[in-house]
């Protein structure tokens, strides 16, 4: 099955923007944010989000990330996952407002072993969730307050996410 | 990797990922909740045929810490002191669906026996066996080393070009070994510093230098000087004339630690002999790595037993 591209490098840029302004609207500024990217393509989106919001508003794009390795339910089922790294800002997440950042929102699985992994490292005031695409097919009442793209798709479909950083190039296709 | 039996298996890849998981799990004993959910539901058995504390409280904690559920199991007051043999015992264990067992005992080899022998389908990890080998020790030993050397940018790195010194009863010592195997693959250039008569034959096939002169060994500055218990258990023979001759050749006094480098680690698996393999000053200077070994450990455990016990194809 051929790949048919639905983001290109132009709109990924521009619906970062736009959650980035959403961020800052919905937060009434950027005092007290922090952006936690899900490894490995969510921190990359949550570095290019930090750097939007410091150019909006300097000072206010404080990024860390959190990996959720240690807190999927899946972990019997798999072969052995190796970690990511889990940077929290100084300072940590009490009192923050924390916004998590991942490429591809599905199940929700992966969401709900971040708000684990959040809880044991300390109490934010408020986690909002921001995703490049929303794919639909929820397992788990998760749903994100910031989407790049709504993306209906079937289960059997597929969606990659390439960035520059660490793929040749920069979309997103379904196939 | 399904067991972790001897450092000799791990390839250099292996042992860095491992350490860098370990970096991982010590981040966890930093917080405040110093828990994962990570092995909910599975369960690990500490099964230790001879006494060490230190490892099987270390391995208990490690476990909990992953929230697995931990057994321990004692030979002492156990059907083993009424002659029931390890294959009983691990048909036992494997019935009751022990997921992992962490093995300690008297005879080398009894880890590998267990793995081999088809009696328990669980992940073995070899706790320390007789004269053979201690992985988990030499894990948190490198560990240690490279966390004092590169600090916070120690993720990812080997020992490549560490200097270690390793003092005393090698003969005995399941540490010595793990650590030459696995300090080897790591890069580090090792030598072994013991009376002749507590040096195995082999050594000459290891990868190591050899001396039998403690200052002549620390003269060339080395990284790391690792001192080794003197096992008065296993002290059956006259390996040496007294233990006062002893600690005058082979022991690091305070005199031999003031011509270290301020920045040479002192090592020491532990428990001490204070005043016969080492000395006091030694044991509490800033050298010391010892009380950062035993915190090591446990992070070095958490992460073996997370790769053996994670994922299906374990």
């Amino acid at each position: 099955m051929t790949a048919r591209v639905v983001l290109q490098q132009a709109d990924i840029a521009r619906a970062l923007t736009r959650i980035s302004h959403e961020i800052l609207e919905s937060n009434r500024g950027g005092s007290d944010l922090v952006i936690l990217g899900i490894p490995t393509r969510g921190v990359l989106l949550a570095e290019r989000i930090g750097r939007i919001l410091d150019s909006i508003e300097p000072g206010s794009g404080t990024v860390g990330s959190l990996d959720v390795t240690m807190y999927r339910d899946d972990l019997a089922t798999n072969p052995t996952r190796t970690p990511a790294r889990t940077a929290i800002p100084d300072g940590g997440i009490d009192g923050k407002t924390v916004v998590l950042v991942d490429d591809v929102l599905y199940s929700g699985r992966t969401i709900r072993a971040a708000l684990d992994a959040l809880g044991d490292i300390g109490r934010a005031r408020a986690v909002r969730l921001a995703v490049l695409v929303d794919r639909g097919h929820r397992e788990l009442p998760i749903r994100a307050d910031f989407v790049g793209k709504n993306l209906p798709t079937s289960a059997s479909e597929r969606i990659n996410v390439r960035l520059a950083e660490t793929d040749d190039r920069e979309e997103v296709t379904i196939q | 990797m399904r067991h972790l039996l001897s450092t000799a298996d791990l390839s250099r890849d292996s042992a860095i990922a491992l350490l860098d998981l370990a970096e991982d799990m010590a981040d966890v004993s930093n917080r405040e909740v110093k828990k994962l959910p990570t092995l909910r539901g599975r369960t690990v058995v500490n099964l230790f045929f001879e006494d060490s504390t230190r490892t099987r409280v270390s391995f208990e904690l490690a476990a909990k810490r992953l929230s697995a559920d931990v057994i321990t199991f004692s030979a002492k007051g156990s059907s083993v002191s009424k002659g029931e043999s390890l294959k009983d015992t691990s048909q036992t264990l494997a019935a009751m669906g022990a997921d992992g067992v962490v093995i300690r005992h008297s005879a080398s080899g009894a880890p590998r026996v267990l793995a081999d022998s088809g009696w328990i389908d669980a992940a073995i990890v070899n706790a320390g066996d007789g004269t053979h080998e201690h992985p988990t020790q030499a894990l948190l030993d490198a560990f240690t080393m490279r966390k004092r050397i590169h600090g916070v940018a120690s993720r990812g790195r080997a020992l490549d070009g560490v200097r270690v010194v390793i003092v005393g009863d090698i003969l005995h010592s399941r540490v010595a070994r793990s650590n030459v195997w696995l300090l080897s693959t790591l890069g580090a250039e090792v030598t072994l510093v013991a009376p002749a008569t507590l040096l195995p034959v082999t050594t000459s096939t290891w990868p190591v230098a050899v001396s039998h002169n403690l200052d002549d060994a620390l003269s060339t500055t080395p990284d790391v000087v690792m001192m080794l218990r003197i096992q008065a258990e296993r002290m059956n023979a006259a390996f040496f004339p007294s233990s006062r001759e002893y600690s005058r050749q082979w022991g690091l006094d305070d005199d031999r630690v003031a011509r270290l480098p301020a920045d040479t680690m002192v090592m020491h698996p532990g428990p001490m002999n204070r005043g016969l393999e080492i000395s006091a000053g030694a044991a509490d200077s800033a050298r010391s790595t010892v009380l950062e070994q035993v915190a090591n450990g446990v992070s070095i455990r958490m992460a073996v037993l997370f790769h053996l016990l994670s994922g299906s194809d374990s």
